[in-house]
């Protein structure tokens, strides 16, 4: 039989929000890079919420930005609605989300990859993963076609052995009704990846002609939007936006609920993956939260050229009578009319503690992968996943050193040592919470954390990296002036200060530190700064910043340095940890289990002591001397 | 804020035995070490003089306390990297003996912010730092090891069932705090902190803790905070002495003793000081299988109590042969470190040998003592002919007790006041850190400046109680609140 044989370099499997910016990091590296989707219509596809970013995920979204990803451009040409979130807390819990407008989302992703230089898309089923030695040669389709290459990045989705459960209704596909890939769980267990089983699941859409809006409470967007890239004009993002929409569940709602529990497949047991917490199903929701007398349902528009509403907080996978009776107890949605049913989905995903930080298999080389077939949820998780995988596939084969992110740096640091390092069981998603040093790891200063790595990497180019160090310099500069400029106790101060409700001044007072007083802030203070000159609003952001929050910040950089010592004590990875006498059996089992990369990483591993770190600590020393 | 942090501080411990001997030496060893004890030495002439003392020489002078009034005449060795134990800046304090004394000094030391050296510390800095030889590397693991494993296991144990308690409750209210306010950041349109005046509620609450841990740090002063002495479970069937053994032990009449079985229905405790040894005597009601629900209450909590004891002492009535009960008595104690005392030794003994010597087989071996009279060295185990009534036998079971746990003299417990010192420490951590938040919801900063410290706290506190954060929080906050779309 004649087969078609390629050769390239890296093949990425699934054109998800992981797959894309995988391919496009390769590509954009000078990779000849293939993707690979079960259909070209479903890149970029948004199967669940209509929205991108978040609590933390908008984070997720401007890292991956500043590292030279496509995401953010990407929302930000499609998004028809925007919000910061948390306004009213502190900038780090700020958080940036915008309703997309999902079929042009794929689209323009679509666009920019199709006219991606040395990326080719492909419509295919992969198989089957080619090795020798342990290591990646290609890959085959479901024709037999084979691709020659030297990385593999697996961005599966939810697609593996995927199938989608509404009631007692199951069917076989992935999400939307498209294709499963039932063939590479297979050929990944064959090499010795262990696999397991995840689900999540998904709320109705509605026809939005029969919902009944009066009802309801309008959820406007901002103001002044604020993109997500740091590349994208501010002014170009300030357009009209559409409404998302707030109700309740009710009594009734729950009362359905209850009495058709053994209906659902979870509770009648046929679900044997493991769901999110974070989004819960409303059967969750009514059982777990018993005395919640009502959970909130936002409407939400799926695009500006359908009439379709999502119904946020509602996933479901109970049968589709139930699934009507239910939404038509919800205010406004009294004669509604289901356009797609809510379901269920299960699938095939890895523990990502088979995976070094770097992304890449500890025992295929060449092997990567990200978003939710490392156990993670969100297409912000996703998204930074494929990235760090695709760039770390393209820097092995470039032979230069991997990108690893630690916690310090960024959200995607948390996110990918969570996943590496503890034991997760259930989808993954960010949270502000699990970011400890959430001080530095700002929305607002992504750019200024990461611009440089994706400028070393080959992602972002010297023009724009010069723009934020040129940013970066007017802040410095402007925090200076303002603990060195010394305003005295002269009448026009004092008048000032007693017009603002603060405490008038005894002796000379810098400007910064009058900024820390909550009352007075960068704006305010114009009138008794003389020297001033005209800053933008990014650079005056980044100073009041710094200076009205110094002290937390301070802090938190000592805890970091604390931390980064242990992140620097490297484990080389041949070392044998039997021939480290002191451990405890637990200890040793899981460290050569998990292998971890540093004594930061073996520390935050459960079932290792802070004992068996000093013992580790001190057998290094001693394996140093020896080499 | 990871379980473990890189030790480059400047660490400090008594180095000479927690014994009232003459002198007691106090080694702080780090970067600060000569700056921290500048803070508290005057010289003779009253000079603060340290830093500018050549290494390795020694000076008289005093340590002072903040407020200038001196608190002992000393000797202070200067000894600087890298010629010193530990390869780093090394001051040594030869004060005057006396337990009291050093805990002040090192007290000072702290305050002047040295951290108590973990176990073996100093020699894992010798070693880091290349001053032990390379061989030596196994034995410094085992030593680290063995005496980490050890403090934990004291620290968690020498807590006091109440104190424990206090701080797991303390733990609880500080972990659901931070579950609130994380929930409401990450879900905010589920959660408004605001519109529920969450403010001033906090602040009530955490001025509460902020009490609670202060009454403990308090109690931690005056050691009120651990158990102190050895927990010994008084055991035996009823009427055969085990009262009686506690009254000559306290020296008056405390327990309830008659002749009537099953009168001690519940377990009294006493902390009493004999020779020099603090024990922590339970005296559980007598073991015997009874129908009676409320006896049976008594025996169950004298099981639980062996289970935890360091000592248990088995009162055998030797004028009453051994019986089932014997035998349930026996299964119970097995493996425990056992002291058998064969009561009634005055009346005409009913138990015979090899009762005696199924009981010494049963029973965890303990070193074996003076060959004396009235003890039985079956097996090296521990069994000694008593008479309360005649108070025959109690000091050689006194002396057995020494041999046992001090290994023949009585040293005061170093690990006991450790290990209170360490979680003063984290106490005051603790505290600190409340005040932080405190502060920080005067100042009217965001919630989730808040979070910070309270988190701080909360793992604080966990080190005392042995308990790590892991992803508690995570845990709470799904639990408790229901959070996303």
């Amino acid at each position: 039989m004649l087969q078609i044989r390629e050769q390239v370099d890296v093949c990425v499997v699934g054109a998800g929000h992981a797959g894309c910016e995988a391919a496009l990091a390769c590509a954009r590296l000078g990779l000849e890079t293939v993707i690979f989707t079960v259909s070209v219509d479903s890149i970029a596809l948004m199967p669940c919420n209509p929205n991108v970013g978040g609590t933390s995920k908008g984070h997720l979204v401007r890292e991956v930005d500043a590292l030279g990803g496509e995401m953010g451009k990407n929302i930000d040409k499609t998004f028809i609605q925007s919000k910061m979130l948390n306004k009213s807390k502190g900038p780090a819990v700020h958080s940036l989300r915008a309703q997309a407008d999902k079929a042009e989302y794929s689209r323009e992703m679509r666009k920019v990859l199709e006219n991606q230089e040395h990326l080719t898309i492909k419509q295919a089923e992969v198989c089957e993963l080619l090795t020798e030695n342990k290591k990646i040669i290609g890959l085959k389709t479901h024709t037999g076609a084979i691709y020659e290459c030297k990385a593999v990045v697996l961005c599966t989705g939810t697609y593996l052995k995927a199938r989608c459960l509404c009631g007692e209704t199951i069917t076989y596909t992935g999400p939307n009704g498209l294709q499963a890939a039932n063939h590479l769980s297979d050929s990944l267990k064959s090499l010795g990846i262990a696999m397991r089983r995840f689900k999540t699941g998904t709320p109705a859409r509605m026809d939005g002609r029969t919902i009944d809006y009066s009802k309801m409470e309008e959820q406007l967007g901002d103001e002044r939007v604020i993109p997500f890239s740091f590349s994208t004009d501010p002014e170009d993002v300030q357009i009209d936006q559409v409404s998302c929409w707030l109700t309740y569940t009710n009594e009734k709602t729950h009362e359905i609920i209850k009495a058709n529990l053994d209906r659902s497949p979870i509770y009648a047991g046929i679900i044997e993956g493991t769901g999110p917490r974070y989004c819960p199903s409303i059967e969750d929701k009514v059982v777990k939260f018993a005395d919640k007398e009502r959970h909130q349902v936002f409407i939400e528009p799926e695009g500006l050229h359908t009439n379709e509403m999502y119904v946020g907080g509602m996933s479901s996978s109970l049968p589709e009578d139930v699934q009507l009776a239910m939404y038509r107890t919800v205010p406004g949605l009294e004669n509604c009319q289901i356009v797609r049913n809510a379901y269920a989905i299960e699938y095939d995903c890895i523990d990502p503690r088979q995976l070094y930080p770097t992304l890449e298999f500890k025992d295929i080389k060449g092997l990567f992968s990200g978003g939710q077939f490392n156990g993670s949820s969100g297409y912000e998780e996703a998204a930074a996943q494929g990235l760090i995988a695709g760039i770390n596939a393209a820097m092995m084969i470039l032979g230069k050193e991997p990108v690893i992110l630690d916690r310090s740096q960024a959200y995607i640091g948390v996110l990918i040592d969570d996943l590496v390092t503890k034991e997760n069981f259930e989808p993954y998603r960010m949270m502000t919470s699990r970011a400890e040093y959430r001080l530095l790891l700002r929305q607002d200063n992504a750019d200024l954390r990461l611009r440089q790595i994706g400028y070393e990497v080959g992602l972002v180019s010297k023009e724009i990296y010069e723009t934020t160090l040129h940013k970066k310099e007017m802040i410095d500069r402007e925090i200076e002036r303002l603990k060195n400029t010394v305003v005295g106790a002269a009448k026009e101060n004092q008048k000032f200060l007693i017009s603002h409700n603060s405490t008038t001044l005894k002796t000379g007072t810098s400007l910064a530190e009058l900024m820390c007083r909550p009352e007075l802030s960068y704006e305010i203070l114009a009138e008794i700064d003389k020297e001033r000159t005209p800053l933008s609003a990014d650079v005056i952001e980044q100073v009041e910043i710094e200076i009205k929050y110094e002290g937390y910040i301070v802090r938190q950089q000592r805890q970091v340095e604390q931390y980064k010592k242990m992140e620097k004590k490297r484990i080389p990875s041949d070392l044998d940890y039997n021939d480290v006498s002191s451990l405890r059996l637990e200890a040793r089992q899981k460290l050569i289990a998990y292998k971890p990369v540093s004594v930061g990483q073996a520390s935050r591993i459960s079932g290792v002591s802070p004992a068996d770190i000093s013992v580790l600590l001190v057998y290094l020393e001693h394996y140093k001397k020896h080499r | 804020m990871g379980r473990f942090s890189e030790k480059t501080d400047t660490i400090a411990a008594i180095a000479t035995a927690m014994s009232d001997s003459g002198i007691g030496i106090i080694r702080v060893s780090g970067e600060d070490a000569i700056g921290i004890v500048d803070k508290i030495y005057r010289n003779a002439k009253n000079e603060k003089v340290l830093t500018k003392y050549v290494s390795h020489t020694i000076h008289y002078g005093f340590i002072v306390r903040e407020d200038r009034t001196v608190l002992d005449e000393v000797m202070v060795s200067v000894m600087k990297a890298p010629r010193s134990y530990t390869a780093e800046d090394t001051v040594e304090i030869n004060c005057h003996g006396g337990i009291l004394m050093m805990r002040k000094i090192l007290e000072l030391v702290i305050q002047s912010g040295a951290r108590i050296a973990e176990p073996g510390e100093f020699t894992k800095r010798a070693f880091l730092n290349g001053r032990l030889d390379l061989s030596e590397a196994e034995a410094v693991m085992d030593i680290i090891h063995a005496k980490n494993e050890f403090a934990l296991q004291s620290s968690v144990k020498q807590l006091k069932g109440s104190v424990s308690d206090m701080i797991k409750e303390i733990r609880e209210n500080i972990i659901s705090e931070i579950a609130f306010i994380e929930a409401a950041l990450d879900d905010p349109e589920h959660f408004d902190l605001e519109a529920e005046g969450y403010n001033e509620v906090l602040l009530k609450r955490v001025e509460k803790i902020e009490r609670e841990i202060r009454q403990l740090i308090d109690s931690a002063e005056d050691g009120r905070i651990l158990k102190e002495g050895i927990q010994t479970v008084i055991v035996g069937k009823p009427n055969a002495g085990k009262s009686s053994l506690l009254n000559v032990l306290v020296g008056e009449e405390r327990a309830i003793v008659t002749d009537i079985a099953g009168t001690t229905r519940d377990i009294l405790e006493e902390t009493i000081s004999v020779g020099g040894i603090m024990f922590r005597i339970l005296d559980t009601a007598g073991i015997r299988s009874t129908e009676d629900v409320v006896e049976q209450i008594g025996v169950d909590r004298a099981r639980k109590a062996v289970e935890e004891a360091d000592l248990v002492l088995y009162v055998v009535d030797s004028s009453v042969p051994f019986d089932e009960n014997d035998e349930s008595i026996i299964e119970m104690i097995e493996g425990k470190n056992t002291i058998v005392l064969l009561n009634k030794s005055d009346l005409p003994a009913a138990v015979t040998n090899d009762n005696i010597r199924l009981v010494a087989s049963k029973i965890t071996k303990a070193d074996s003592g003076q060959n004396q009279n009235n003890v039985d060295t079956i097996n090296g185990n521990k069994i000694i002919k008593t008479s309360m009534k005649d108070k025959n036998g109690i000091d050689f079971f006194l002396q057995t007790v020494k041999e046992m746990f001090f290994h023949g003299d009585i040293v005061y417990n170093d690990e006991v006041y450790i290990t209170n010192a360490r979680h003063k420490e984290a106490l005051q951590g603790a505290y600190d850190s409340l005040l932080q938040v405190h502060k920080s919801i005067e100042d009217r900063m965001p919630e989730d400046f808040y979070t910070i410290d309270l988190m701080s706290a909360y793992e604080k506190l966990g080190l005392i109680i042995g308990e790590s954060v892991e992803d508690d929080l995570v845990s709470e906050i799904f639990s408790k609140f229901c959070m996303g779309k």
